[in-house]
């Protein structure tokens, strides 16, 4: 059994339950991708399984208990959380950001001692920020800034790493720089990661397991290939997906897409002729 | 820009500037006046039992005044601060959620009803105003789904704060109390006795005290609810006390002197430009600045008509205009 698993969880009121009944394991050591269009419950998920929300019946339970009784610094050296696009009070400089996930492990007036410098110092060096370390967060490009939150919750030094989109609002190659690291730490670190994307290829690019959601419920959980099929995203997403072998990663892709439309408002398919398209980076 | 140089002094050194300056400008409040007073008495009369006619003015005339406007100062400053830090909204300030207006109406109410009330009575009740004021605007302002948002808690206080004054004011009105009350709000330290210091230094000293104790916890919690959970911070608890400290400061200072504007607004952003954003450098600057900040505008407001009075909040708002005109400008850029 995996250290971190929901059991029956609802969220949301009772008129309106945003997650359903959901039990799902999260595989210890790998990297979980959490998929399902705008509104179906992805983020009310993660949020729920790291305490930030409170669930309306069921559990979350890591390393045999109820997260809602756990005691939350405990939890805090578990996991790390990255919010959606975090705020940051700005003037704030990268080091002093970064040092504040080691909270956890501080009491009193909270003076760094050695061993949190040194946590510090690699977490920094891991995601390539040390060279902006005095800088102002606010300061940074969208992908450094986004480095130096992961920093922060590697600061955290949890086994457990959750990311709410952690590539929205990013470039193309800012998006792979975040999602290189992340796999990088689940390779080298061995840690847990979960994480919403909203890009199927990136998910299944990066991602070992991935949950499918679909109105609060679990439509599909498992590996790339059982999930990322056209069946799979026809019930998810409401497409009509073209699905392939990324012939780099040997991992499947989705080619291209339409919308089903004909099936609710008898309408007609219309399968548009793309002139070019860029399947892979 | 000056966007290094809070971090290239040590904490330290800033702050034991900035009690030199404020133990200064202490100094200059008790001489400078409209009676002539030198540095020599105001020492004869804080280390000694000597008497005399300019000794006795300093003891029983300005020094309970100045003592009384460095506890407002650092307490508005105190709950700015926490304030802003809380909602993480840089308009934050005791004036503006409800808490100044909430322990007027509150001083209003007693006035009219408990004419004998005692002055800790007085003090108990601008605490519990503060509260239900706050109560009110906090309570507005997250009625629809989602909580609370910083825009929104603004809109509600303005409106809540706009009650309470109306409140106040009607009762001032229909009882005919509305000189005793427009003498408490209207924001003076004139005539402050060692009596009153007595009951509400305690509590503005407890407010700040718990306030430094908790300034870490308010730093995690400046970074977003959701931060300090991951952080493992009990934010609800700590919400809570803080809350309990502000009303403390806020509901003191009104029991002190009444409506003070903008000081609980521009000392913590002012601060901010001189220590960074981490709490535990803020609060306690934020204490001394405050404290210094009403000193000196007490004491301009002794001396620039004397021997007349010009009222402390038209100096305070003097000063303060264009410090919060400075915010504008910079567009609240710690919060952006």
């Amino acid at each position: 059994m995996a250290r971190l698993y929901t059991n029956n969880l609802n969220i949301g009121y009772s008129e309106r339950l945003i997650v359903k009944s959901l039990s799902v394991e999260i595989p210890d050591k790998k990297i979980t991708t959490i998929i399902g269009s705008n509104g179906c419950g992805k983020s009310t998920l993660l949020k729920a399984m790291t305490r930030i929300i409170s669930h309306q019946s069921g559990t979350v339970v890591l390393d045999g208990k109820d997260i809602s009784k756990e005691n939350t610094k405990i939890l805090a050296k578990k996991m790390a959380i990255l919010p959606q696009t975090p705020e940051s009070a700005s003037g704030l400089t990268v080091s002093e950001l970064v040092s504040y996930g080691r909270f956890p492990y501080q009491t009193g007036f909270g003076r760094l001692t050695k061993k949190d410098h040194e946590v510090i110092d690699w977490a920094l060096s891991v995601t390539g920020t040390t060279e902006f370390r005095s800088r102002p967060v606010d300061a940074l490009s969208g992908g450094q800034r986004q480095r130096v939150w992961i920093a922060m919750a590697l600061a955290q030094e949890t086994e457990i790493i959750f990311l709410d989109e952690p590539t929205t609002y990013l470039d193309m190659s800012h998006q792979l720089e975040v999602l290189e690291l992340l796999q990088k730490l689940n390779l080298n670190e061995k840690r847990t990661i979960v994480m919403v994307l909203h890009d199927l290829n990136q998910a299944a690019r990066f991602a070992d397991y991935i949950i499918a959601l679909k109105d609060g419920e679990i439509v599909k959980a498992g590996a790339c290939e059982k999930v990322i099929t056209p069946n799979i995203l026809r019930q998810v997403f409401n497409i009509d997906a073209l699905i392939g072998q990324d012939p780099r990663t040997r991992k499947p892709m989705c080619i291209t897409y339409n919308l089903i439309k004909g099936e609710t408002k008898n309408e007609e398919n219309i399968n548009t002729i793309s002139t070019g398209m860029c399947v892979n980076y | 820009m000056i966007k290094h140089t809070p971090h290239s002094i040590p904490f330290t050194y800033k702050l034991i500037v900035s009690i030199l300056i404020f133990i200064s400008m202490f100094i200059a409040a008790l001489v400078l006046g409209a009676a002539d007073i030198t540095v020599q008495d105001v020492w004869l009369a804080l280390t000694s039992n000597a008497s005399g006619k300019n000794i006795s003015i300093i003891k029983e005339i300005r020094l309970p005044r100045e003592i009384a406007a460095i506890f407002v100062g650092a307490a508005l400053g105190v709950s700015g601060a926490i304030m802003q830090g809380m909602t993480r909204n840089p308009l934050a300030d005791p004036g503006l959620l409800g808490l100044t207006a909430g322990a007027n109406a509150a001083l209003a109410i007693v006035i009219a009803f408990i004419p004998s009330i005692s002055y800790f009575g007085i003090t108990i009740a601008c605490f519990i105003g503060a509260a239900v004021g706050s109560l009110m605007v906090f309570g507005i302002g997250s009625l629809r789904k989602g909580g609370f948002s910083p825009f929104r808690i603004v809109l509600a206080g303005s409106a809540i704060t706009a009650f309470l004054i109306a409140v106040s004011e009607g009762i001032g009105i229909y009882f005919k109390i509305s000189k005793d009350v427009s003498m408490w709000t209207a924001g003076g330290i004139i005539g402050t006795s060692w009596r009153q210091l007595q009951i509400v230094m305690p509590f503005i000293s407890l407010g700040i005290l718990i306030a430094l104790l908790s300034s870490r916890q308010l730093t995690i919690l400046s970074l977003s609810d959701e931060v300090a959970t991951g952080l493992g911070q009990k934010t609800n608890h700590i919400k809570l006390l803080l809350f309990i400290v502000i009303i403390l400061l806020a509901g003191a200072s009104v029991a002190l002197v009444g409506n003070m504007a903008f000081i609980g607004l521009v000392v913590p952003h002012v601060v901010r430009a001189i220590v960074g954003t981490d709490y535990r450098f803020i609060i306690p600057m934020s204490a001394v600045f405050g404290g210094t900040f009403m000193l000196f505008a007490d004491t301009l407001a002794r001396t620039i008509n004397a021997p007349y009075e010009t009222p402390l909040v038209a100096v305070v708002a003097m000063l303060g205009l264009p410090f919060f005109l400075l915010i504008m400008h910079k567009g609240g850029k710690q919060f952006s």
